[in-house]
């Protein structure tokens, strides 16, 4: 397989895991208006989670969902106990997730320690899938399906459900929402649950390609940030395009321009911030 | 006349730090907390007095750093280094204020952030440029009028001579009709528009007074480990500035240097007995926003207040109750 077939497949997967984890940073974003910098922290927790289940002898998948759930209540009690206290006050939750990602890097490294943990691949996917002429490995293929079917699931969800539409009536106006009766903490609460879940989640499934190590949560945090910027906050559709958009950038910037890899993936957001705050398809500056 | 007391004891206490700790290990912790807090005091500009809450302080902190540790490397003298990197820091904060203040509140704190991780991607990354993770080297210390700054003790001195020169800006700036204005364009920016005064400019000039100290203390961390790389320049270096400003209490003058000392006591002898430091210094971060949010200073000191008329009796507690506590 040549370099750049290799480079888009990389680049396709990165976007997928990307989306697992920023679709619930951009509701957050979305809805409670900050930037939750425990999401990364979230990713890496999960992850760790998932090697402790997958060594007691759970596979992959168990150990995902069962991760996905512990994240769920991990995330919402962060909500309940922690930023609930403070609500209206943006600032000040935004620092005491970044107080919280500190703990939680160091909860990690205090149960895990500090050597990376590699992860298998599930026996059944360790083959390639020949698709059209491209080769593609086919446990990179099932994180892409994945990624597009929690895309679609969360379309529905948003699009055709009473609770979507709660959340996008919050997303759109919270204090008006607030007016016609939705209780728009417990959607706070339920956002919340769902995004740590799906980083979880994320954080397992990416265990196989990216292993887990201190640190992790430093590197997957800013990439959500950049995706959530680029598309837009509370956008599905913003988050989908900029994971793949931003997948391609880290894969082709790391492989051709090494040194000025960061450079390449935070100019775009830096540009986007500067002329068009609201993101490509968002409806709020942040 | 009791304030002029306080800060001459303050003052002497300083001045004979090297004598009373003796040892120069300790007096090594000193000069990183006189450092520290030259940072914390140029990012409590923007925090305390603008309202504007930077996370990419320690990308302008780490660029003076590499300037001067660059240059000397290269075989530049001290002083003129130390001018090209003051210099460079005044761009690199023009650079930022421009792009940062499109936005205020969580924007702004966006784009300082990614502005910060850009210049830690440099530092990390350009391995031609800045040696990637090996870092820089410094060969030596600076000697100014020929004192050498080799051991713990002059160089303590050099950073105190420094630090009280910080002082004393930011003293002057708060008192001053501009910081006056800064502050005013923190609480009512549309009336100080209305009122005539470009908001704009205003937050500007204090973006690059407050880059202007980062970036000497900067100039001193390099001096002072004799050696940058790239983790001065990462976001939890950016998320201890903003810690030390908040813990202390931003927004006054003792309450920074306060946070600074907390931090790195933290850090250095706390680290010795605790293991998990990293994990205390999270979990303070997270309590003061809850439970103190003024920061420890102010906050030490409404207590005392309280409890000190709460000794005297019903009057004065009453009025501290009724809303006339000013913290100052």
């Amino acid at each position: 397989m040549s370099l750049w077939l290799l480079l888009a497949v990389n680049s396709v997967t990165l976007g997928g895991l990307l989306f697992l984890l920023s679709a619930g940073f951009s509701l957050i974003f979305g809805l409670m208006r900050i930037p939750n910098l425990t999401h990364g922290s979230f990713f890496m927790l999960g992850a760790y989670l998932g090697t402790s289940f997958l060594a007691l002898g759970l596979n992959l998948w168990l150990a995902a969902l069962a991760s996905a759930a512990a994240m769920a209540m991990i995330g919402g009690g962060i909500e309940r106990l922690l930023l609930r206290r403070l609500a209206g006050q943006e600032l000040a939750q935004v620092l005491v997730t970044l107080g919280l990602s500190f703990m939680i890097a160091d909860l990690c490294l205090m149960e895990w320690g500090g050597d990376p943990i590699s992860v298998d691949t599930p026996a059944g996917l360790r083959g390639a899938v020949p698709i059209l002429s491209i080769v593609f490995p086919t446990y990179r293929l099932v994180i892409v399906i994945i990624a597009v079917v929690v895309a679609a699931a969360l379309w529905v969800m948003l699009d055709r459900t009473r609770l979507g539409a709660m959340i996008r009536a919050g997303v759109d106006d919270a204090p008006m929402a607030r007016i016609t009766g939705i209780r728009v903490s417990r959607l706070f609460t339920i956002v919340f649950c769902l995004g740590a879940a799906l980083a979880g989640f994320a954080g397992v499934m990416g265990g196989p390609i990216l292993s887990v190590y201190p640190g992790l949560d430093a590197d997957m945090l800013p990439l959500a940030l950049i995706v959530v910027i680029l598309g837009g906050t509370g956008s599905l559709p913003g988050a989908l395009l900029g994971s793949f958009i931003i997948g391609f950038l880290y894969n082709f910037g790391q492989a051709l321009f090494p040194e000025l890899a960061y450079i390449i993936l935070f100019l775009p957001m830096l540009l986007i911030l500067v002329v068009r705050p609201q993101g490509l398809f968002g409806r709020h500056a942040p | 006349m009791r304030k002029a007391i306080v800060l001459v004891l303050a003052l002497l206490a300083l001045a004979t730090v090297p004598y009373w700790i003796g040892n120069g290990y300790y007096v090594n912790i000193a000069s990183q907390i006189l450092i520290w807090a030259i940072l914390a005091l140029g990012l409590n500009v923007l925090v305390g007095h603008a309202g504007l809450v930077s996370l990419g302080h320690a990308g302008l902190f780490g660029v003076a750093a590499y300037a001067a540790a660059w240059l000397v490397a290269g075989g530049w003298g001290h002083l003129p280094a130390a001018l090209v990197a003051l210099a460079m820091i005044i761009a690199t904060s023009a650079v930022f204020a421009v792009l940062a203040l499109r936005a205020t509140g969580i924007g702004f704190l966006m784009i300082t952030l990614a502005l910060g991780q850009i210049l830690w991607g440099v530092a990390y990354r350009w391995i031609g440029l800045t040696g990637g993770d090996n870092g820089i080297n410094v060969p030596s210390r600076p000697a100014p009028f020929g004192i050498s700054l080799t051991f713990s003790t002059p160089f303590y001195y050099f950073t105190l001579a420094v630090f009280l020169l910080a002082v004393v800006a930011m003293a002057v700036f708060v008192r001053s009709p501009f910081g006056a204005s800064l502050k005013g364009t923190r609480d009512q920016p549309r009336r100080m528009t209305a009122l005539g005064y470009n908001v704009w400019l205003i937050r500007f000039l204090a973006f690059l007074f407050s880059g202007f100290w980062s970036g000497v203390a900067g100039l001193l961390f390099c001096y002072y480990n004799q050696f940058v790389s790239p983790n001065v320049l990462a976001l939890g270096s950016s998320a201890e500035a903003l810690l030390m400003v908040i813990s202390g209490g931003s927004g006054t003058l003792l309450g920074p240097i306060a946070g600074a000392a907390l931090v790195v006591v933290m850090k250095n002898v706390a680290s010795a007995y605790i293991e998990r430091w990293n994990f205390l210094l999270g979990a303070i971060f997270v309590a003061i926003v809850i439970f103190m949010p003024e920061g420890l200073v102010p906050g030490t000191v409404r207590l005392w207040r309280w409890a000190w008329s709460g000794l005297r009796g019903g009057r004065a507690a009453a009025l501290l109750r009724a809303g006339d506590g000013t913290v100052r």
